[in-house]
This record gives C-alpha cells, sequence and structure tokens, in this order.
C-alpha cells in the first residue's frame, strides 16, 4: 500500500487509536479461532473429564461419517441453486433496467428493498407463503397438479430454503449488475448497434463480456452468503430437515455444539468452514486486485 | 440510443413489473395475513387486508405471544434498536480511529496492525461459534447488550473504506492544518471528520442493516428472554413445537421486524447504493 | 541580520535517493527570494524544510534569529501558500482564514479585526461566509493569500502558487502579490519553474538545479551574466542561443579558438544587417507584435538559431540574412557549462 507522504508524529496517540479495534479482535475473533483448532486435535470422554491428543483423528471421522459428507454435498448444492438463481434473475432485470434509463431508479427503488429483510425473517414469509394447508403457493401449485409439502418431502424443503435465500440476494446483485452496466459506455453499444447488431446480439457479444468481473466478482460474494449467512434461514424454518434435506454445514456446526455437546467433531468442522472462508477471500481478493486494472 | 422498438420496450416493462410484483407479494401477503383473525387465516389467506390491524398488532407489540414464551414485541424491538445502533455506532468509532491510525502515523507495527484487522474478514462469526460463545461466556456478558454488540463492532471492511477515503483526502490539507497549528486530533476532529460525512452515512445506512438483521449471535449470547431481539424473536413462534403456528400474530411480527432495516434503505437509497458499491470496492 | 538562513542543509529521502546535496542561502529580511528551476530540482523540498513539513537529514536553518530544525510548522512563525491552496473545502472563507489564529488561541475579537482588514486587502469582503468551492480560481487563490497575511508572520513561504490559475489570471495576481509583499515588507521565499515569472517578482533570484544553486543574485545580474550555461538557457524567453565555436568561426574569432567553447547569444542582441558574421537560413517567423522571432539554421546546418528584432520588416522562409552582434553581448563557456571570462 502506497503511503501517505504526509504523517503526524507522537510516541504513544497511534498505540491508543488502534488499540479497541485490536483488542477486540484479538478477543472476540483471534483467540477463539485459535482455540476452535487447538480443539479439533483434542478428543474429550464423554463426562468431560479428559481430554487427549488425538491429531488429526477429528478430521479423519468427519470425512469417512457419511452424514457430514451428505451435509458438504448439501452445502455445495444449495451454494450453487442460490448464486444461480439469484444472479439469473438479477442479471435479466438490470439487462431490462437499463435499457429504460428514465425509469430504471423507479425500478430500483423497488427491487432493492428486500435486502434489507433479514435472512430469518425472508425463510418465514417465504415458509408462510409455501405452508401446505394455507399457504398461497402451495395451493397454486396444488392446482399445477404438485402436492407441495416442505415437512415430508426434502427437495421441496431445499427448494425452499433456496428461494428464501435467492430472494433477498437478487436485490444486491441486480444493483451491481446494473451499476456494472451503466459503467459500460454508450459509445459501445451504438458502435455494435450501427454495425447492426440486434439487442440479443449486442447483450451476448459486448455487454456479458464487459460484465465478466462482476460476475466473477458476485459469484463469489454469493456463495460466501449461501455458505455462511444462511443460518437464519435453515435455523428458523426447516431446522435443518425433513431427515437430513437442508442440514447445511453451519447449521450443522451449531447443532453439533449446542446440541450434540461433540466439542472436537464441531471445533474440526469450524476449522473446515475456516479453511474455505480463506479460500473464498483470497480468490476475492485477487479478483478485487485484477478489476483495478480493468 | 435512438433505437424504436415499441415491442421490446414493452417487453422490458412487463419484464420489471413482473420481477418487482413478485418481490412486494411476500411482503404484501404477510401483511394481509396481519389484519386478519386466526381463523380467516386458518382457513385460506384472503387477498385484501382485514380488519385486526390494531387488535394483532396491539396485541403483539403489549403482550407478546405467550403460547410461545415470547416476551411484548415492544422490548424486542428496544433490543434490535439497542443492538443495531451500538453495533453501528461502535464500528463506525473504532473504524474511523484505526483507519486514521494507519493512514497519518508511521509506528512500529502497524503493518502487523493492519493484517490482524485485515484477518477478521475470514473469521466469521459462523466458523467459529462454540469458542466464541465460551469466551463471551466467560466474560460474564452473556445476556447483555455488551454481549450482544461488542464482539461484533470490530470491522475489516469499515476500516478499510476510511483506509481508501483518507488516502484520497489531500497530503495539502495536512500540511496547511500542522503550518495552522492543528495537532493530530484536533485535525481529526476539525477537518477529516467533517469531510468524512457522506462516507460515515453511506457506512451508518449499511451498518444499521447489518446490525438489525444479526440472527446466529443473539441467538448463542441471549437466554433470558428480556434480551431477545425481534429478529431472532420471530423463530420462537414459527417453531412454537407441537401448537398450530398463530400466523396472523407471526406476520404482524414479520412486518415489525422487517419495516425499520426497509425504512432506512428506502429513505436513504442513494447512500445506500453508494455505501455498498463503495464498501465492496 | 538575515532573517532566514539555511546552513549547509542536506536532504536523503528514505531510499536513499538525495534530493539536495549540501546547500546554503541567505535570505535578507523583507525580501522576496524566488527559488526556480526545472521540477525535481529540490526547489520545493528546500522550502517544505524551511517549513518544517520535510525533515532535514543534516544542516540548520534559522528563522529571524532562532534555530528552528525541532520546531513544528505551526512554531516557526511562518505560513505557506500551497499551488492547490489546500483550502478546507467544508469551512467558510472566514473559517478558511481564522482557523490558524483560533488554533493559536488568539482573542476573539482580534481574530475578526485580522480577518477583516484581510479581507478588506484582498477584496474578499463580500465572499467571507462562501465555501471555496462556491469561488472562482482567482478568489480561492485570494482565500490561501488570506490565510496567510492574518497570521502576521515572520515570512511568507509560497509554493508555485500561481501555477493553478489561467494565463491572464496569473500575471495579474504575480503583481498583486509583489505589491502586497512590499507592503507588508515580510521576507518571503517564492518557488517556482516559470523563469517570467521568477524575474519579474524577485529582489533576488536563486536559480537551482539537481539540488545544488546555479546562481545567486538579482534578476537583472543574473539575466546580464549567467554563471552556467544552465542558467543562461533557463532564464530568459525565448533562450539564449548556444552555438559551438565551431559553426560560427567568424564569431569565435573575436575571442580565441576553443574548439570546446560555446558561445551564448541572447535573441534580442542579435541586429538584422546587410552583412554580418551570422548567416541564418530563415525557417519560421513568429510574429509577437511589437516584436518578431525569426527562427533558422547556420551554414553548418544543424546548429538552430532564434533572433528577436523589433518591427515588421521580416525576411521571408527560405531566405538567407545576416546578423551581427556587440562583442558585450557574447557569453562562453566552458566545456563544463561555466561561464568564461572575456
Amino acid at each position: 500500500m502506497r503511503p501517505k507522504r504526509v504523517t503526524f508524529r507522537h510516541r504513544w496517540l497511534p498505540y491508543a487509536l488502534i488499540a479497541p479495534q485490536i483488542v477486540i479482535t484479538i478477543v472476540f475473533f483471534l483467540w477463539p479461532a485459535s482455540q476452535a483448532i487447538y480443539q479439533s486435535v483434542l478428543r474429550q470422554d464423554a463426562f468431560g473429564l479428559r481430554t487427549e491428543f488425538v491429531g488429526m483423528a477429528n478430521f479423519e471421522r468427519l470425512f469417512s461419517d457419511p452424514l457430514y459428507l451428505e451435509s458438504f454435498w448439501t452445502t455445495i448444492a444449495f451454494s450453487a441453486l442460490v448464486a444461480s438463481l439469484s444472479m439469473g434473475i438479477a442479471l435479466i432485470l438490470a439487462v431490462m433496467a437499463d435499457r429504460v434509463i428514465r425509469t430504471a431508479t423507479a425500478y430500483r427503488t423497488l427491487l432493492i428493498w428486500p435486502y434489507a429483510v433479514a435472512p430469518a425473517v425472508a425463510g418465514v414469509l417465504w415458509w408462510f407463503l409455501f405452508n401446505p394447508t394455507i399457504g398461497i403457493a402451495a395451493y397454486a401449485m396444488d392446482a399445477l397438479g404438485y402436492d407441495w409439502n416442505h415437512y415430508v418431502k426434502g427437495s421441496d424443503a431445499m427448494a425452499l430454503i433456496v428461494i428464501a435465500s435467492a430472494w433477498r440476494q437478487v436485490s444486491y446483485n441486480f444493483l451491481f449488475f446494473l451499476a456494472g452496466l451503466q459503467a459500460i459506455p454508450r459509445s459501445l453499444t451504438e458502435a455494435a448497434a450501427i454495425d447492426s447488431a440486434g439487442p440479443l446480439r449486442r447483450f451476448w457479444t459486448i455487454q456479458l463480456p464487459l460484465l465478466s468481473p462482476t460476475v466473477f466478482f458476485l459469484i463469489v460474494v454469493n456463495v460466501v452468503y449461501a455458505f455462511f449467512e444462511t443460518f437464519g434461514v435453515v435455523h428458523a424454518t426447516t431446522s435443518g430437515g425433513p431427515g437430513q434435506a437442508t442440514n447445511i454445514l453451519v447449521y450443522k456446526v451449531w447443532r453439533d455444539a449446542f446440541e450434540g455437546l461433540n466439542l472436537g467433531s464441531s471445533a474440526a468442522q469450524s476449522v473446515i468452514l475456516m479453511v474455505i472462508v480463506i479460500a473464498l477471500t483470497a480468490i476475492q481478493f485477487r479478483y478485487i486486485e485484477r478489476r483495478v486494472e480493468y | 440510443m435512438v433505437e424504436n422498438r415499441p415491442l421490446l420496450t414493452f417487453v422490458q416493462h412487463a419484464v420489471l413489473i413482473l420481477g418487482a410484483a413478485l418481490f412486494v407479494f411476500p411482503i404484501y401477503l404477510a401483511f394481509v395475513a396481519s389484519t386478519h383473525d386466526q381463523v380467516t387465516v386458518a382457513r385460506g389467506i384472503p387477498l385484501l387486508p382485514g380488519g385486526e390491524f390494531w387488535n394483532n398488532y396491539s396485541q403483539v407489540l403489549g403482550e407478546g405471544i405467550s403460547t410461545a414464551g415470547a416476551p411484548p414485541l415492544s422490548l424486542m424491538l428496544f433490543n434490535s434498536m439497542v443492538m443495531a445502533l451500538s453495533i453501528t455506532l461502535g464500528k463506525i468509532a473504532i473504524s474511523l480511529l484505526s483507519a486514521f491510525a494507519i493512514v497519518y502515523f508511521r509506528f512500529p507495527f502497524r503493518i502487523l496492525a493492519f493484517w490482524t484487522i485485515f484477518i477478521t474478514l475470514m473469521l466469521p462469526v459462523e466458523v467459529r461459534i462454540l469458542p466464541t460463545f465460551e469466551v463471551v461466556a466467560s466474560l460474564g456478558m452473556l445476556n447483555s447488550y455488551a454481549g450482544l454488540s461488542i464482539p461484533l463492532i470490530a470491522s475489516a471492511t469499515a476500516t478499510f473504506l476510511f483506509r481508501q477515503f483518507f488516502m484520497t483526502v489531500p497530503d495539502e490539507l495536512t500540511e496547511a492544518a500542522r503550518i495552522d497549528g492543528a495537532g493530530p486530533m484536533r485535525f481529526f476532529k476539525d477537518i477529516l471528520l467533517p469531510l468524512s460525512r457522506t462516507n460515515l452515512a453511506a457506512l451508518f445506512v449499511i451498518l444499521f442493516i447489518y446490525g438489525w438483521n444479526q440472527y446466529l449471535w443473539p441467538l448463542l449470547v441471549t437466554t433470558d428472554e428480556s434480551y431477545y431481539t425481534i429478529v431472532m424473536g420471530i423463530q420462537r413462534m414459527a417453531n412454537a413445537g407441537e401448537e398450530t403456528p398463530q400466523w396472523h400474530l407471526i406476520m404482524s411480527t414479520a412486518i415489525l421486524a422487517l419495516l425499520p432495516p426497509v425504512a432506512v434503505i428506502i429513505g436513504m437509497q442513494s447512500l445506500f447504493v453508494r455505501g455498498l458499491v463503495e464498501v465492496e470496492k | 541580520m538575515s532573517n532566514i538562513s539555511i546552513q549547509s542543509v542536506r536532504k536523503v529521502y528514505p531510499g536513499g535517493v538525495e534530493a539536495i546535496p549540501g546547500l546554503s542561502l541567505e535570505i535578507e529580511a523583507g525580501e522576496l527570494c524566488v527559488l526556480v528551476g526545472p521540477s525535481g530540482c529540490g526547489k520545493s523540498t528546500l522550502l517544505r524544510m524551511v517549513a518544517g513539513l520535510e525533515e532535514l537529514t543534516e544542516g540548520e536553518i534559522h528563522i529571524a534569529g532562532r534555530k528552528v530544525n525541532n520546531l513544528e510548522p505551526a512554531e516557526r512563525d511562518i505560513s505557506m501558500v500551497f499551488q492547490n491552496y489546500a483550502l478546507y473545502p467544508h469551512m467558510s472563507v472566514r473559517q478558511n482564514m481564522s482557523y490558524g489564529l483560533k488554533n493559536r488561541g488568539q482573542k476573539k475579537d482580534e481574530i475578526t479585526r485580522r480577518v477583516a482588514e484581510a479581507a478588506r486587502i484582498l477584496g474578499l469582503t463580500d465572499y467571507l461566509d462562501r465555501k471555496p468551492r462556491q469561488l472562482s480560481g482567482g478568489q480561492r487563490q485570494r482565500v490561501a493569500m488570506g490565510r496567510a497575511i492574518v497570521r502576521e508572520p515572520a515570512a511568507f513561504l509560497f509554493d508555485e502558487p500561481l501555477s493553478n490559475l489561467d494565463a491572464k489570471l496569473r500575471v495579474k495576481t504575480r503583481v498583486e502579490i509583489r505589491d502586497l509583499q512590499q507592503r507588508l515588507a515580510t521576507t518571503a521565499i517564492y518557488v517556482t519553474h516559470d523563469q517570467q515569472e521568477a524575474m519579474t517578482l524577485a529582489d533576488r533570484l536563486v536559480v537551482m538545479n539537481a539540488g545544488h544553486i546555479e546562481q545567486v543574485g538579482t534578476p537583472m545580474e543574473i539575466y546580464a551574466r549567467p554563471a552556467s550555461l544552465f542558467v543562461a538557457e533557463f532564464i530568459g524567453s525565448p533562450p539564449m542561443n548556444v552555438i559551438p565555436a565551431a559553426a560560427a568561426p567568424d564569431l569565435a574569432g573575436i575571442a580565441n579558438a576553443d574548439a570546446d567553447l560555446r558561445i551564448g547569444v541572447r535573441p534580442e542582441a542579435l541586429r538584422l544587417v546587410e552583412n554580418g558574421p551570422l548567416k541564418l537560413t530563415v525557417r519560421v517567423i513568429e510574429r509577437l507584435g511589437s516584436t518578431s522571432n525569426i527562427h533558422g539554421v547556420l551554414p553548418d546546418g544543424k546548429t538552430e538559431l532564434i533572433a528577436s528584432i523589433p518591427g515588421d520588416s521580416v525576411p521571408a522562409p527560405g531566405e538567407t540574412v545576416a546578423f551581427e552582434v556587440d562583442t558585450m553581448d557574447l557569453h562562453f563557456f566552458d566545456k563544463q557549462g561555466k561561464r568564461v571570462a572575456t
């Protein structure tokens, strides 16, 4: 980072200024994280009386545990669905809004506010809409000949949390797609129009390629969101069920810690999640570096 | 662009209106449900609002939902407000100060401090649930406003945003202030803070929504229902065991839970958009 | 007694770049001293060291008899006008001017009096409650001046204060600055890269190059007797012609013909004659109204020459014409670019 040319000199002031942030970071971030790593290589006996060092055993057990592997795949499927659904819808809406410049702000107002709705509240809203006995969406499905019941059918429950999670994220993606589209110089699309490319061809050959940095950026953000911020959606609605159908990793790590009281396993799961989030952040930052040049 | 394709324009508006309608629809239905009584809702949700608005809302605000063991919503709303504002103001305060230190001073361990703050990006609550809970418990901060807010106020993104902004403040302003006899804190108060006003406001909107919508954290650190926040409280009602859910009251709660952040986002739309795009830069 | 004394000052930036290898300069009380030189010559660094914005690697700086090496800028009793003015954008003109006084703990009515006085001198009285962004470039420049003079300092420091103004306003403002500085009789250091601005403003001119002083003197001394080829080419517009002795044997014949000798002739010292020692093939004519500049090449085909002649009877491009010069208008420089006495 480029340092500022002009700085102040003071013996203790900078430390005092930065202390609150550093203290909170150490006490509530670094210390717990190191505890998680430490506990992940220990095992407690059933009464919590003895702990022993077990090395990688907790991890080995996790990766041979079909429930954990299933949760892993559930999470991956869930993230892929949330990201593609919310980005797809957002992109269509943004392209439409970008072409009607005059009213774009009005549509923006209508489309951004779901972002303010907490994931848990979004979950409850859609849970209500799809309620098999009174929900209007379930009623509509029934009319179409599909017997919707997320209490019983795993795929229905999964669809429900995907819709609830994606609904809120569309707003976010829409904003970034719209900003990205509006940053494309008008002269480019105009030149393409003079080259007699129709709107659809213009989208595929001009707008989408130029939008690709935004697309990559949003993929990472949406995957992070689906992995880590959707706990509330699951906890407030399906509770991981029916069966294991919606038991995503963050929900599982919480349940194993607070309901299963399995410390070593929960810590190992935390460490795995940590590795995932570090990898995703690294990708995001590499991407941002490149975006600066773009 | 001069291009006349009436059909295309029609399709565009149609798609946008349909999209917007689809977005508003769940909230509209929730609102409708919150204005009917339990029996009406249980028969299938009507499409138009009913007359039970005052009854339902005064019941949830005043008494809560006793069967679900939830306190009155007025208390939960208050708790949410305290938590959201504490997180927002706390994050802004400590981020401003640490960005100021990092940008305007050269001191040993400066780079180490920078990376320590950076690393919080990689450690969301979700990946360190249990040990963080243990720390808060051992500090005696369970069931307290401090426990609800302080552990969440470290913020790499806010620090980086201010750092970014401070870097764009011309060096000459700092020099002029030094010649005018302003020390570091006076420069901070008289020059830097007033110049950061727009950034502060934009960040306030983003962080308020973040703070209000916290779910996992209050779930972990509160067991005493007088510290419940509304966003986590709604789950207590929706999952009220074997009882038939009182949907009309749950939906009243949902509306109340989403109203403050939605009002903030719509009322301060341009600040919000600006803040969001800046934070992600 | 000198007011500002710069003694064997050296500046090495972290990373090892030596901006100023070692430099001494005395600035008399009440004089306006202009530091001029190309960008990167160290003139701004020197000014900033006097201001206290840059630390000294070696040497001492005294202001009004007081050693200031370890004093904060605010304690040095100086004020500074920046190139981009550095006005506080969120403060009104009045607040901008009074900020420094307030920080110094001046009494309220004294601040009001001084700001009103400065505003009157600078014609800013009607703008005191405006924000900088509501002012024109010239007005902003005045506010920056006002902020400097309300302090009533021992010295003004100007860092290219006119370079953000358009050409016309620049000429007008530099006269105003000169007038103001003379009336207040305050010592001033003025940094610029514009030699014309330097010439018109300075009591004393300091020409700098690559971190050292090439020459110090009054503008006319420096114009008349440049101490080096660098100064000769830097001061004066159009710049002095430099002719290798070999390219003009007739001119060189006047002095002793040394092959490495270079001869400097100011364009305005050349006179158009029927027959003279310098034969020029004309390429381009620049008409400036009262004078015309004739650009051309000497018979060697590569040495270019500019002659500045009065009036409108000028040759046409392609013609060959002759010029003569008085011997006393010739400047001689050796291989190292040092002036050679004649």
